[in-house]
């Protein structure tokens, strides 16, 4: 369980995170929602120690952060943010290999090797393996990136808005893959997501945030609905049921 | 497989630039001109691998590949100590005229101003490298104006002696010094080689290299200090060499066409020896002194940065 305690984050006198306290639980995909500004990035970030909090802390499996070693926590949590600029040119293999770093400090072993080689599998990218990153397009490019998370092998996977820029196929691709993550690997993965009905047909667990502060926290059934919906996006949102799935019809309210 | 090939034909190359400078035209004096061509020979080499080395790793910390080193400011602080020196001393002061003092008043003054810029833009909260790069180049180009304030006021006898130390020349080394620099680089090298993975990690960017465990402060420090002393010291010993960096630095990522720095940073040093040795050598033999190398080397490197800028300008 990864426990975050009244973590806060200014820039000059605004607050972009306040006391947040958050309990992620294991085993399950928890989605951070809420309108621009609300400091979902922010908090993650911190999280992911990416980012030095104001004050606060968090616990991951009762372990302090601060104290922990970073390779130490490489090996535990891992974190994919939005934009992914890089300076080299790598293949998809040897993108996916720098997720054994934490434990092989670049010298890859025979199971390395290995796990590498079933990142790639997960991922479906084991044909086009040696293809360079600047060919691939968004969508296959993100899934590489998934694909290094996976062969870094942590129990908690976090990640930053993995949607943004994908159409409806490759995001749906996506968020397949995780919930496959958590049933079949026993994964706990956090996401920051901008589409609410992503949150809801996929996640297990979400969290509201607002101006920096925690405005619902609790599991998918009991978040998506209008009222609470309201409260969070000030939007009077229907709510539709279709095949199982609460759909939000926030396109014309 | 072929990038192994790739450095055993540029070892070759190096060596054989090595051999020609050596032993060509000696006409058996072994005992007088072989000592100083090979004193000369190891100054090239530890200098070119200095300016290598701190050049790549310094663009792989800044995530850049068109600054080097030189651009904070320690470049302009060399001529501008060199200048007050002889400004308010004198040229026949012993600050001067001793190589051993001025060598260590020099790499002194450029490590120590290199750290109080570290320290204080690091104690100040985290700020961007781009910051620290702005204040650099800032803090440098205030340097230099001091330095050109200094050089109109001074007599020209005087100013000689300023222009003499304001470029690289490998042509009237002190034999101890390439002792002492050649002691710092292996120190340098014996440092920086087990963080070479560390770099690797680092080349894909700040967010994924702490993902993966590298703990980015503090490799960021230790490479920016790393790549301060190595500076200091190539200039201390030859003078500055603006451009040097900048060529071997992008000849190497393109040549090699690979992420892992033991190849990146060898390629460049190997690259540096050949320009360098090579390049005395014809400087010596063709031109018979007519120019420098250092005014070849800034031509070259120039041409081929205003090529960069606009390679860069275009895929942007």
């Amino acid at each position: 369980m990864i426990q975050v305690r009244e973590l806060t984050k200014a820039y000059g006198n605004k607050a972009v995170v306040e006391k947040v306290s958050v309990d992620i639980h294991p085993g399950k995909i928890t989605s951070f929602i809420g309108p621009n500004g609300a400091g979902k990035s922010t908090l993650l970030s911190m999280v992911s120690r990416l980012l030095d909090a104001d004050t606060g802390e968090v616990l991951v499996d009762n372990n302090n952060v601060k104290k922990m070693k970073s390779n130490e926590f490489s090996k535990r949590v891992s974190i994919l943010k939005q934009s992914n600029f890089m300076n080299v040119r790598l293949t998809i293999r040897e993108l996916v290999s720098f997720g054994r770093f934490p434990h092989s400090k670049g010298r890859l072993q025979a199971d390395d090797i290995q796990i590498v080689n079933q990142a790639l599998d997960y991922m479906d990218l084991m044909s086009m393996q040696h293809m360079y990153l600047e060919e691939l397009s968004g969508g296959q490019r993100q899934r590489a990136f998934i694909a290094m998370v996976i062969a870094q092998d942590t129990d908690y996977i976090l990640l930053d808005e993995p949607l943004n820029n994908l159409d409806m196929k490759h995001s749906v691709q996506i968020m397949k893959i995780l919930r496959r993550l958590v049933n079949e690997l026993g994964k706990t993965v956090v996401i920051v997501l901008h589409d609410i009905n992503f949150a809801s047909v996929y996640s297990d667990r979400i969290v509201a945030l607002k101006e920096g502060r925690v405005v619902k926290d609790g599991p998918t059934n009991d978040i998506i609905n209008s009222e609470s919906l309201r409260e969070i996006y000030d939007m009077d949102i229907p709510i539709q049921q279709m095949n199982n799935c609460r759909i939000c019809v926030y396109f014309n309210s | 497989m072929r990038n192994r090939t790739k450095m055993l034909i540029l070892t070759v190359a190096a060596l054989v630039f090595c051999g020609l400078y050596l032993f060509e035209g000696l006409n058996g004096s072994y005992d007088y001109a072989l000592p100083r061509r090979g004193i000369k020979v190891v100054a090239m080499a530890l200098t070119g691998v200095a300016i290598a080395y701190s050049t790549v790793i310094f663009q792989t910390i800044t995530h850049n590949r068109i600054l080097t080193p030189s651009i904070m400011g320690l470049d302009s602080l060399y001529i501008l100590l060199q200048t007050v020196l002889i400004f308010f001393l004198g040229s026949t002061h012993v600050t001067i005229v001793n190589k051993q003092v001025n060598f260590v008043l020099s790499v002194g003054a450029m490590v120590i101003f290199a750290l109080l810029l570290y320290q204080f833009l690091f104690k100040a909260g985290k700020r961007p490298i781009y910051f620290l790069l702005l204040v650099g180049i800032i803090v440098g180009t205030f340097f230099q104006s001091i330095s050109t304030f200094l050089q109109v006021l001074i007599d020209p006898n005087e100013f000689l002696r300023v222009q003499d130390k304001s470029f690289a020349s490998f042509n009237n080394i002190n034999g101890d010094l390439v002792w002492w620099a050649l002691g710092i680089l292996i120190i340098t090298l014996i440092i920086g080689w087990r963080k070479f993975n560390e770099l690797d990690v680092l080349s894909l960017g700040r967010d994924t290299a702490i993902n993966l465990g590298v703990n980015h402060d503090k490799i960021v420090k230790t490479m920016l200090i790393l790549s301060s002393v190595l500076i200091a010291v190539s200039t201390a010993l030859v003078g500055p060499i603006t451009f040097f960096g900048l060529i071997v630095a992008n000849l190497s990522y393109q040549f090699f066409k690979t992420y892992k720095h033991s190849i990146l940073i060898a390629g460049a040093s190997v690259m540096s020896i050949i320009a360098l040795v090579g390049g005395q050598w014809i400087v010596e033999r063709v031109f018979t002194f007519s120019t420098t190398l250092s005014v070849i080397i800034n031509f070259v490197g120039g041409a081929y940065f205003i090529y960069l800028l606009l390679k860069e300008s275009r895929s942007a």
